[in-house]
């Protein structure tokens, strides 16, 4: 379950950011990956869709949401939490 | 050039249903912002606005009038029908042959397409109303408004996002002042508050849950509102000879176009709006004391337009008042910059700014006057109001106290 999620959430950025999901790093950031502000709200709608779940995000200040982007790792790990916690 | 005079106003929006009840509210800092009652509000994550509300369409048209008038269609008639009342202007023969009426809107009859497509999408229907097309076009209450008081001149709708109504009395303001007509009715309208136009908002995570909080550090978004001012604008000479009441003096108009990202605004975008309507008003900007902010309460905006104003005025812009009313009546999109020129001709007209209301916390990158919570009491001689709208396309409006 976790390999999943882990592998659909790299899908969804690589797809973002244009680039192959071998050439993800796990301690970039979005930025780091060329994701922008838009970016960033197509990824996490591509996240809700894939997993069927809800993302408590405001885009007027990202850092300060419950959902933690400072990294593919955090967000990865935000992801499975989310999961866990909605479709447990 | 002729000079340009406001002779007439009229709204309806969350904060009352005429202009008294309006300026009542931005006097006493009174909050339209609610909990919206709307279908399907339990299918939405955001559920406030700032929604027209105790209005009843069946008091005010008859059942023919409503099955072509869309929401947005009705709240402009019913401030056209204040504003040119208080104009006391009949359109009849060369007078009419010219006026016309320019109106913003970005979503038009979007609660028409919102009822219609719930009908043949999830209601499975076959069938949709006649007037489903007339009713939703965006130039509809453009078109009404030019049947309703015989407007033949020029007639149409501007569809700029959040600039739609400034483009839209900018234009006017032009038409008036190059003398191609003597009269011109103008403002804006916006209803999006059904299900259909708050999903798509909140789809962009830019939404506040709980309240509209320009400049405030704590700010965390955007409130939708619904809503229409319509003005008259008067060529003075005209005006003047037939008695009417200034309101105001619509001095210069600028547009600019950021040309760079298609939703987060430009400094520079902003600024050459700022200064260019400053400079098409013959204005120092020591000029100018009282800046309707377009203040939309999210991170980006807010601390955007501060720099701008700050990059447009240097020192001076320590000394004026800028104040956001969205904080009370909700961001109307395409008819915002209407319902804002009703808090620039207050200032003019009565010496009294409106406040930004829910201001908790300063921030430093909007470091200026923002009239925090209070309306103040402050002779204002000219007024600028802002619009930066989605696409990178602004329009800033300056306006003088009548003489």
């Amino acid at each position: 379950m976790a390999e999943s999620v882990k592998d659909q959430v790299v899908a969804i950025i690589a797809e973002q950011a244009i680039l192959e999901v071998a050439d993800i790093n796990m301690d970039a950031t979005l930025e780091d990956l060329g994701i922008d502000s838009l970016g960033l709200v197509e990824s996490i709608f591509a996240i809700e869709e894939a997993f069927d779940i809800s993302v408590p995000f405001n885009a007027n200040d990202p850092s300060a949401s419950e959902f933690d982007i400072s990294s593919v790792t955090s967000i990865i790990g935000a992801v499975e939490n989310l999961v866990a916690e909605q479709k447990g | 050039m002729h000079r340009v005079v406001i002779t007439g106003q009229g709204t309806i929006n969350a904060l009352g249903a005429d202009v008294a009840q309006t300026l009542d509210a931005f006097k006493a800092g009174r909050c339209g912002i609610g909990e919206l009652d709307i279908r399907d509000v339990d299918r939405l994550a955001i559920r406030i606005g700032g929604q027209v509300k105790n209005y009843d369409p069946n008091a005010e048209f008859n059942r023919q009038q409503i099955s072509l008038y869309d929401r947005f269609t009705q709240f402009s008639l019913l401030a056209a029908r204040e504003a040119i009342a208080q104009s006391g202007l009949t359109f009849s023969d060369q007078l009419a042959a010219q006026a016309g009426v320019v109106l913003g809107t970005a979503g038009g009859g979007m609660n028409t397409q919102d009822e219609n497509y719930r009908a043949v999408y999830e209601d499975g229907k076959n069938r949709v109303h006649p007037f489903v097309v007339p009713k939703l076009m965006n130039n509809a209450a453009a078109a009404h408004l030019s049947m309703q008081y015989n407007l033949k001149g020029p007639s149409f709708t501007v569809a700029t996002a959040c600039a739609s109504s400034n483009h839209a009395m900018g234009l006017a303001f032009q038409f008036v002042r190059s003398g191609m007509t003597k009269a011109m009715v103008t403002g804006g309208s916006e209803s999006m508050l059904c299900f259909g136009g708050v999903k798509a908002w909140e789809g962009l995570r830019v939404m506040s849950k709980d309240a509209c909080r320009p400049f405030s550090a704590n700010r965390n978004g955007m409130v939708q509102g619904e809503g229409a001012a319509i003005f008259v604008f008067e060529e003075y000479e005209h005006a003047k000879a037939r008695g009417a009441v200034i309101l105001a003096e619509v001095i210069g108009f600028a547009m600019s176009s950021d040309a760079a990202d298609i939703v987060m605004p430009s400094k520079q975008g902003a600024a050459r709006a700022i200064s260019g309507a400053l400079i098409d008003a013959g204005l120092n900007a020591s000029d100018v004391g009282y800046i309707n902010a377009h203040g939309t309460g999210t991170a980006a905006n807010d601390k955007t337009e501060c720099a701008a104003v700050a990059d447009v005025f240097g020192a001076h812009a320590d000394r004026l008042m800028m104040s956001s009313t969205k904080s009370m009546h909700g961001h109307v999109i395409g008819g915002t910059g209407a319902i804002e020129l009703l808090a620039c001709i207050m200032a003019l007209r009565e010496g009294v700014v409106a406040p930004t209301i829910n201001y908790d916390e300063p921030d430093p990158e909007c470091a200026l006057d923002v009239v925090p919570n209070e309306a103040r009491d402050a002779p204002v001689n000219v007024a600028l109001s802002n619009a930066f709208a989605f696409g990178g396309m602004n329009a800033v409006l300056a306006l003088r106290k009548a003489s």
